[in-house]
């Protein structure tokens, strides 16, 4: 299946992103391997939601090229970008679920407009996907009606319905006790390593980040700033990075 | 009439304009504005209309907005109809039988109801209750993110949530206008005959004697023109929803102000356009 010389999964070069006078993105260099999970780490407000909705197409660039499986995005028709989304899950920071469906309708949405499940085999599925992250109570209740971290693992469930290739995580362990977050790390690792997916996951938890990625890249001022393993990057001499690492 | 509808076109596009330093700007903002808002309408209308007529179709949510745009309005439109028809009937047999033309009320009650009465009456009632539901809904789905993320699982807000609704509209106004024009008529008899008894028998072939198919179908069908006109506004305004909760209120009220402003205007153009083909 893997070209040999194929490209990275997804592929950015020379992202600028601007809102009004204010720039963003200045010029952002990513790359994540097949495979590969890539944690980004960076300062509140450094754009790195920003960052992910561009890679899946919600907002679009000033400038820039964004890659996925090989196809530019930022020039691809509607059609084509969602058949690319169809194998992208993605996790919002703040879960975004549909607040007019319950736990269990949330995450059989995209199972029902994307495959052709049974209604029996599609509960089942459902089922387990909530159960991976803890979530296989509460199925009935309205996503008003559980916690903020709950609300996080079912965006988790959501997201890997369809089985992506791709995911792109805004902060899944956020809101979570230790334990939990924990638990949700050890999601992202068996992921990794039972379908080889590729991952980007925006982070403040630099402890679960050294866990589950296998590079860090630390984003400042637009651009990225450092990038390496968590070994590398502990030793740098940088101000910036040291103080970020710090409590890692 | 003109400049007034302009000036009210205006002012309720202009929601997000940022105060202008003098007056002459702040005229000129107000029509950058409104073609802005004209143009960006446009491009929705388009997007929308696409969607709804590429395959594969929505049916299972087009018949939950069937039910919550359509059955759900009927109450109201039915008080809304049989009020009108109640008003109707005191007013004009009041001024009837002055002249002593009173045997005209059953005709003059038909043809207000279905001809003009029973269509804007419905229009309007629907506007009111139809956007402000849309405009907030889509609103909040908006800044909370949720049609990003409907966006982001490869499935087209504007054909799930936009081109469903909008469909939707049209299809039921009609049939909402018939609600209407059935209950004016029917408690325009009621308070006929508690004023003077007549039987329905005579009240229904003394009123519909000379109404003819062109009386009632083309200003029955415009409706739809009306439910183009909610849907499409409460979506529109909906989906460009920002600025958190404050902004759900703003577009919510501009969804029913824009969706009932329109819907005034439509029926003037329409009315001068079905007496010009049907007479
Ligand atoms: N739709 C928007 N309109 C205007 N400015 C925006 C918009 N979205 C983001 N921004 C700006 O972009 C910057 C980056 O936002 P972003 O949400 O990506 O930060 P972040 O790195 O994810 O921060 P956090 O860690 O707190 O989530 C912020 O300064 C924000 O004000
Ligand atoms: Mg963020």
């Amino acid at each position: 299946m893997e070209h040999p010389t194929a490209e990275a999964p997804v592929t950015v070069k020379d992202l600028r992103k601007t809102f009004g006078g204010q720039t963003v993105l200045n010029g952002v260099d990513l790359e994540a391997a097949q495979g590969e999970t890539v944690a980004v780490l960076g300062r509140s407000g450094t754009g790195k939601s920003v960052l992910l909705k561009l890679l899946v197409g919600l907002q679009s660039p000033d400038s820039g090229s964004i890659r996925i499986r090989g196809q530019e995005i930022t020039k691809l028709e509607e059609n084509r970008l969602n058949e690319l989304r169809k194998k992208m899950g993605f996790l919002f920071q703040q879960a975004a679920l549909y607040d007019s469906l319950t736990v269990e309708q949330n995450v059989e949405f995209p199972l029902m407009r994307h495959t052709r499940m049974a209604p029996g085999e599609r509960r089942q599925r459902v089922r387990e996907l909530l159960a991976d992250v803890g979530m296989e109570k509460d199925l009935e209740k309205l996503p008003s009606q559980i916690s903020g971290g709950m609300q996080k693992r079912v965006g988790l469930a959501r997201a890997l319905a369809l089985e992506p290739d791709i995911v792109l995580f805004d902060e899944p362990t956020a809101g979570l006790d230790p334990i939990t977050a924990g638990e949700i790390g050890k999601v992202i690792v068996q992921l990794k390593q039972k379908r080889k997916i590729t991952a980007v996951v925006v982070t403040h938890d630099v402890r679960g980040a050294r866990k589950f990625a296998d590079r860090l890249v630390l984003l400042r001022d637009g651009r990225i700033v450092t990038e390496g393993t968590f070994e590398n990057l502990q030793k740098s001499r940088d101000d910036f990075v040291v103080q970020f690492l710090r409590d890692g | 009439m003109l400049y007034f509808t302009f000036f009210l076109v205006a002012a309720a596009v202009a929601g997000t304009v940022p105060r202008a330093r003098s007056h002459g700007a702040a005229v000129w903002e107000l029509i950058v504005a409104m073609f802005e808002w004209f143009g960006d309408f446009a491009k929705f209308v388009t997007r929308v209309a696409r969607a709804a007529l590429t395959p594969p179709y929505e049916w299972r949510e087009l018949l939950r907005q069937l039910d919550a745009i359509g059955a759900k309005s009927a109450p109201l439109v039915a008080l809304a109809g049989a009020a009108t028809g109640v008003v109707l009937s005191l007013q004009t047999r009041d001024s009837l039988a002055r002249f002593g033309a009173k045997s005209m009320l059953p005709a003059i009650i038909v043809f207000s109801m279905i001809r003009e009465t029973g269509p804007i009456i419905t229009g309007l009632v629907v506007s009111g209750r139809v956007s402000a539901g849309i405009g907030a809904e889509l609103g909040s789905m908006k800044v909370t993110e949720q049609i990003d993320a409907m966006e982001a699982s490869a499935v087209d807000p504007y054909k799930f949530l936009a081109a469903t609704r909008v469909v939707a509209c049209i299809l039921v106004l009609p049939l909402l206008t018939l609600i209407a024009d059935f209950c004016g008529i029917l408690m325009g008899w009621i308070a006929n005959t508690l004023a003077q008894p007549v039987s329905p028998r005579f009240f229904l072939d003394n009123g519909f004697k000379d109404v003819v198919f062109s009386d009632f179908l083309p200003p029955t069908f415009k409706t739809a023109v009306f439910g183009f006109i909610i849907g499409g506004v409460a979506c529109f305004q909906g989906m460009r929803t920002s600025g958190g909760t404050e902004g759900v209120g703003r577009s919510t009220t501009s969804a029913v102000v824009l969706s009932s402003l329109f819907v005034i205007l439509a029926d003037v153009l329409l009315v001068r356009l079905i007496l010009f083909f049907y007479s």
